[in-house]
């Protein structure tokens, strides 16, 4: 089992479910997050004062699928996310130790 | 308000028809009965009244949008209890200082009439009212005691998000009773400033650079704001709900029709109401010349048009026609009002380099642009003259100054005039008033 973690700019979140649903995928986890990378941040100006906006606005997908699975849906954030700007995100790809269904006790593969 | 405003003086060049019975003299041109002309005056002062007591609605709006959250009951807080101080005071003291009908006790500078103000009786009748000729003196007392509550609504919003509130209302007492009444009895009382020909319609200089003198000398003796200025640099701190900063532009810009409209000071002529009729006109042109200026030029230096500064035109806009909404043309009107747009722009980023803390910008509003808007006087009105307009505009200035900034280091050397450094931070509304105007908010 593999979780994918995934930052996409926020306008391509329902592009990326979209996709996902189509191979497949049957939940995620999405966060409103803030932060930086390369992007870095930008500057703005207030009353005429200039100010750094130090952290940019992203989502944060997390997924658990199957280790099969894995790299399709990479593939798949991967080219519905992307814009070729400077900011498009990163993915993660970690190992799952265990997982559980909270409602019937289901344990990994079938608790995905 | 021109000239004279209270009854008397003024009244016999507005009402020609004598003081006995109606119809015995008309003005050329007109028809009025007497009652008819001392009822359309009273309902002048009244529905302008209306108007600039909205005004006081504008200001607490514009103010809780533009600090930040954590001091938004506050600035409310202040705004009403402002109010509501001014209603007293200037009845007690400041009205009779303001008009003392030429009872003087040091001529054309010190009103010789002290104590309350004194309505007419219930009831009264056309024979026993206070001058039949003009207009009620309530009503008279409920407009000009709106003037009054508007020059200490100014200086909240400078003040904000460090002030301690008593020390605030004390200030704000002695603003209502005693500064306002007393320099505007130069002008308005029929005082030296009068006399010598200082031309100021509705307030540029009496009402909206008092307020701005007395802020100014507020930000410099209390400082600013804890973490605004670092290293060099201005920290912007982003106001908490630019919708209601909007609906506070908006309600001003609306108050000031009976601000500037009611200083016509009288309605009972074809001419008083075709003069009222464009006053509203240009008064409406100078906030849009102001808005449209702001919006052009925030968008030419800083790339993206910032909201807060065209708010700010607009009113610095309202503000410069104040002195004189009367003679201009609309065009007029529109450049005039466009400049006070210009002040804003350039006059905000100007405080923050002198590190003078001005939380919505109410100096370059109401001073510098009341200042531009007392000199504009001279560009339509030839029975102005420059010289004497800034004759005008020094005395107050250094008076209001001179007075405020004694009265807000008195108030530092006792009470202390500023919230500790951890109240600053945490927000007034809790460590003054233990009551957040936003409780179900967290920050992320």
């Amino acid at each position: 089992m593999k979780l994918i973690i995934a930052t996409i700019k926020p306008f391509k979140l329902e592009e990326v479910r979209e996709a996902l649903t189509e191979i497949g995928v049957r939940g995620m986890m999405v966060t409103e997050i803030k932060g930086f990378g390369s992007q870095s941040g930008h500057t703005e100006i207030y009353r005429g004062a200039e100010y750094a906006v130090n952290f940019v606005p992203k989502i944060k997908l997390e997924i658990a699928v199957a280790s099969e699975m894995a790299d399709q849906v990479v593939e798949t954030i991967t080219n519905t996310a992307k814009t070729g700007k400077i900011g498009d995100g990163k993915i993660f790809v970690l190992d799952i130790q265990q997982a559980v269904r909270v409602r019937t006790g289901e344990t990994n593969a079938d608790a995905l | 308000m021109k000239t004279l405003t209270k009854l008397g003086l003024a009244a016999a060049i507005v009402a020609a028809p004598s003081l006995g019975l109606a119809q015995d003299g008309p003005v050329p041109g007109t028809n009025p009965s007497t009652d008819t002309v001392f009822i359309l005056n009273s309902l002048l002062f009244l529905v302008g009244g209306f108007l600039v007591f909205f005004m006081a609605c504008g200001f607490a709006m514009l103010e809780a949008g533009l600090v930040r959250s954590k001091n938004v009951t506050m600035q409310l807080m202040k705004n009403v209890a402002l109010f509501g101080l001014a209603s007293i005071f200037y009845y007690l003291i400041g009205y009779n200082l303001m008009y003392p009908l030429g009872t003087w006790s040091i001529d054309g500078v010190l009103s010789g009439v002290w104590g309350p103000g004194v309505l007419e009786a219930v009831g009264v009748t056309a024979d026993a009212v206070d001058d039949y000729g003009y207009a009620s003196t309530g009503s008279d007392f409920f407009f000009q005691l709106m003037f009054c509550a508007t020059t200490a609504s100014i200086v909240s919003g400078t003040l904000a998000e460090r002030v301690k509130l008593w020390p605030f209302l004390i200030f704000t007492v002695i603003l209502t009773e005693v500064i306002y009444p007393l320099q505007a009895s130069w002008k308005w009382g029929g005082g030296f400033l009068d006399s010598m020909g200082f031309l100021d319609f509705a307030g540029s200089t009496v009402v909206h650079s008092v307020g701005g003198w007395a802020a100014l000398m507020g930000a410099l003796i209390l400082g600013p704001r804890i973490g605004k200025y670092k290293d060099g640099k201005t920290i912007p701190m982003p106001g908490s709900n630019l919708a209601l900063a909007t609906l506070g532009t908006f309600i001003l810009w609306l108050g000031w029709f009976g601000f500037n409209g009611g200083s016509q000071l009288a309605m009972g002529t074809v001419g008083d109401v075709a003069d009222i009729s464009r006053i509203f006109a240009n008064t409406n042109a100078a906030a849009a010349g102001g808005a449209v200026a702001a919006l052009l030029l925030t968008q030419f230096l800083f790339k993206k048009p910032d909201l807060t500064m065209v708010l700010n035109g607009a009113l610095a806009g309202l503000v410069s026609i104040t002195a004189e909404p009367l003679t201009p043309s609309l065009g007029l009107s529109t450049l005039i009002g466009a400049v006070g747009g210009v002040i804003v722009v350039f006059v905000v980023p100007l405080l923050d380099r002198l590190k003078i803390d001005d939380v919505v910008g109410a100096i370059p509003v109401h001073l510098v642009a009341g200042i531009w808007g007392t000199l504009a006087v001279v560009l339509s009105n030839s029975d102005a003259s420059l010289m004497t307009q800034l004759t005008g505009i020094l005395v107050i200035g250094a008076f209001v100054c001179t007075v405020s900034a004694a009265v807000w280091l008195v108030l530092r050397m006792t009470l202390g005039i500023r919230v500790d450094e951890e109240d600053e931070v945490n927000g007034l509304d809790m460590a003054e008033l233990g009551m957040e105007a936003y409780p179900e908010f967290s920050l992320s």
